[in-house]
């Protein structure tokens, strides 16, 4: 067993492929899509290699990838996927069956734009349209968060029993070389405890999971799942400190990016935060007080953090890669959800950035902090490029 | 809610059922229609395979006869998946349990016609082809019975159904020649009316590993029109008669046919049944030409050994 951390130079892909390995999930159902193949790829060359053993199945659908997950977690093992865009989608009905089976999967989905008509962008819409199907959301900027962040999700959703989505975004993140601080197997198998859920599918004490139920008990099993997504924001973050107690890195669920004394702050998700990084040092540079708020933690929202962090800035500009016909951004509309009746709420300016995988420069983004900070918010998204 | 939950104890103020045999695995008081087959058909099923087995239930008459949430007619554990998904939630389960060493215990598949035939086919091709060890029974009535009886690809030709109400105008598909063709260590018809034959069957298919793969008819007293106690001499009919021959495949090539050649005209057969009321004589024919040609063509079949498969794979 390899005692210390190597630093390997990785893609995202690969970076999720190391995180599974060292989580050691016992099954793997996993159907191959651009741009998520080359997760699918690594793992099947480490189990070849003899290097993770993990029953890897190779059904012909995601919609039977999702469909193998869930009794495969119920019945005491932890599980592992990925998948992307149309993949994602496909799996659409299984994603509400295994958080109402409670089933604590994590899957890793490289966002990539749905069809029609067919592309192979970055962009959100995939995860984000499944916002309410029950499954903790992370959206990730790098390949060393796409690691720390599969890691922590296994942690956190067997510790309230729901299923995780740990987003990146189509080639920004997911075929990306950087250097990535790979852990010793030693370390995540401390921080990952062997999963041992106190029910499960088997013969020698019977138990089931699925059996119609009454009304009364559907509303009960509804309320259950909302108390555990209610503590996911607090497991998350003491996750995340668990994780740089050991590994010397933390993400947190909300960060902050050059925020002190900001009056405007850009607030996005996954790697647009990486070109805003870039775009708040140049504003910053020409003496304008502008920080960033990285999201990375999406559901549940994270609604308090995400008040904290905006307090007492004057403007937010929310920039979303993503796009919900008649709604227009999802990050917009749902932090204006966040922010409704809060004292002094900062003004909410939604920009629809990078849609459809169109480049956002870190100059375009001072530009739409020029443009925006002309006009008083509009009330619906503006297309922006 | 615990994510799965033990059975609490029976407070419902009626007299207490009679408590089930030592060691029965199909307990009284379950959720089928009077005269239904098909509890009875999965009583002789789980006696055989004994109480190291899970069962897959996608939703169907099963699903309602294995019992509501809290209760349980099976005294094995039951997960329920999406209706096109047992197949694939079976191979789930399969890999998990095998992960942690549990390669004996069985994981069988208890399905309708509907979720077998027709939504759940493309995961059981994709299962089949993998040769996922799993046992899976389907249980056709030849129609969506458990919605009030529409037509799936397992309804028999002229059958009047909810969604054919002048009657199916093309034939049942064949799922064993289909799983045949994938090279199924085992595939096979059964019906209660033949209890000998059916036992032997799933005995044999318990001890293989693999694909395995049991068609039971199970005649549905609404759906097909039957009185309250015709189910049992329906399904003996639909073997006497050739419309349901009773056949066992291994490894997709060697056939063998386990029902006497047709003793009774298909008219008999259909003049049962209330969905065939009507039925014009030239079509009754036409029944009875096409049970006589899919019987030649098993005894073809039969008599020709392993080199006429449809794959040519003898494994």
């Amino acid at each position: 067993m390899n005692r210390a951390a190597q630093t390997l130079l990785l893609t995202g892909n690969h970076a999720v492929a190391w995180a599974a390995r060292l989580a050691r999930p016992k099954v793997v159902p996993v159907y191959p899509i651009t741009p998520q193949t080359p997760v699918l790829e690594k793992l099947t060359e480490f189990q070849a290699a003899g290097e993770f053993d993990a029953e890897v199945l190779t059904p012909e659908s995601e919609h039977s990838v999702m469909s193998a997950c869930i009794p495969a977690s119920l019945a005491g093992v932890r599980v592992f996927t990925a998948t992307a865009s149309q993949g994602l989608l496909l799996m659409h009905e299984l994603l509400h069956y295994a958080s109402g089976a409670r089933a604590p999967i994590v899957m890793a989905n490289v966002n990539r734009t749905v069809a029609s008509p067919w592309a192979f962008w970055p962009d959100q819409t995939d995860s984000l349209a499944q916002r309410d199907t029950g499954w903790i959301q992370y959206y990730v900027e790098s390949p060393q968060e796409a690691l720390d962040t599969v890691l922590q999700a296994f942690r956190v959703g067997e510790g309230v029993q729901l299923p995780v989505l740990v987003n990146l975004d189509a080639f920004y993140v997911s075929h990306s070389l950087e250097p990535v601080s790979v852990p010793a197997q030693d370390m995540v198998d401390a921080y990952l405890p062997a999963y041992a859920p106190a029910h499960r599918l088997d013969p020698q004490r019977p138990e089931s999971w699925g059996n119609v139920v009454t009304q009364d008990m559907y509303y009960r099993h509804r309320q259950a799942v909302e108390e555990a997504m209610a503590r996911v924001p607090e497991l998350a973050a003491q996750a995340d400190r668990a994780w740089a107690e050991l590994s010397g890195r933390s993400h947190g669920v909300v960060e902050r990016y050059r925020c002190d004394g900001a009056s405007t702050v850009l607030l996005t998700m996954g790697s647009m935060a990486g070109t805003a990084r870039d775009a708040v040092d140049a504003l910053r540079d020409a003496g304008q007080a502008v920080g960033m708020v990285k999201l990375r933690l999406f559901r549940p929202l994270p609604v308090r953090s995400l008040r904290a962090a905006l307090a007492g800035t004057r403007d937010v500009l929310v920039l979303d890669r993503n796009h919900s016909p008649g709604a227009g951004g999802v990050l917009h509309q749902e932090l204006r959800a966040a922010l409704y009746g809060m004292a002094d709420a900062p003004r909410v300016h939604g920009c629809l950035a990078g849609v459809g995988g169109v480049n956002v420069s870190p100059r375009h983004i001072a530009g739409f902090v020029q443009q925006a900070l002309q006009r008083p918010p509009q009330p619906e998204s503006q297309w922006v490029r | 809610m615990q994510t799965l939950s033990t059975r609490p104890p029976v407070t419902t103020p009626i007299a207490a059922p009679l408590p089930p045999a030592a060691g029965e695995l199909m307990c009284s008081g379950h959720a089928a229609c009077p005269g239904c087959m098909e509890p009875l058909t999965l009583r002789h099923i789980l006696a055989i395979l004994g109480p190291d087995t899970v069962a897959v239930i996608p939703p169907s008459c099963m699903a309602i006869i294995s019992g509501p949430q809290p209760f349980s007619s099976l005294r094995i554990p039951v997960y329920q998946p999406t209706l096109e998904a047992s197949a694939a939630a079976a191979s789930g389960l399969r890999r998990a349990l095998d992960a942690q060493g549990r390669q004996q215990t069985q994981v069988i598949v208890l399905a309708g016609d509907g979720g077998t035939y027709d939504i759940g086919f493309q995961c059981l091709s994709s299962a089949a082809e993998r040769n996922e060890n799993i046992l899976y029974f389907c249980f056709d009535n030849e129609g969506y019975m458990n919605t009030g009886a529409q037509k799936s690809s397992s309804t028999p030709h002229y059958a009047r159904t909810g969604s054919t109400p002048a009657g199916k105008t093309t034939r049942k598909k064949n799922l064993t020649e289909i799983m045949a063709a994938h090279g199924v260590p085992y595939a096979a018809t059964a019906s209660i009316g033949d209890l000998t034959d059916l036992r032997r069957k799933v005995t044999k298919a318990r001890d293989l590993k693999g694909l395995r793969l049991i068609t039971l008819l199970i005649p549905c007293l609404d759906g097909w029109g039957l009185p309250d106690d015709g189910a049992l001499g329906a399904a003996r009919l639909a073997v006497a008669c050739g419309a349901f021959p009773l056949v066992e495949v291994e490894d997709g090539v060697r056939w063998t046919i386990n029902s006497a050649a047709p003793t009774r005209p298909v008219a008999d057969y259909l003049a049962l049944q209330r969905r065939y009321r009507q039925l014009p004589p030239c079509d009754a024919a036409a029944l009875q030409a096409e049970v006589d040609e899919a019987w030649t063509r098993l005894v073809q079949r039969s008599a020709a050994g392993p080199h006429t498969t449809p794959t040519g794979d003898t494994r």
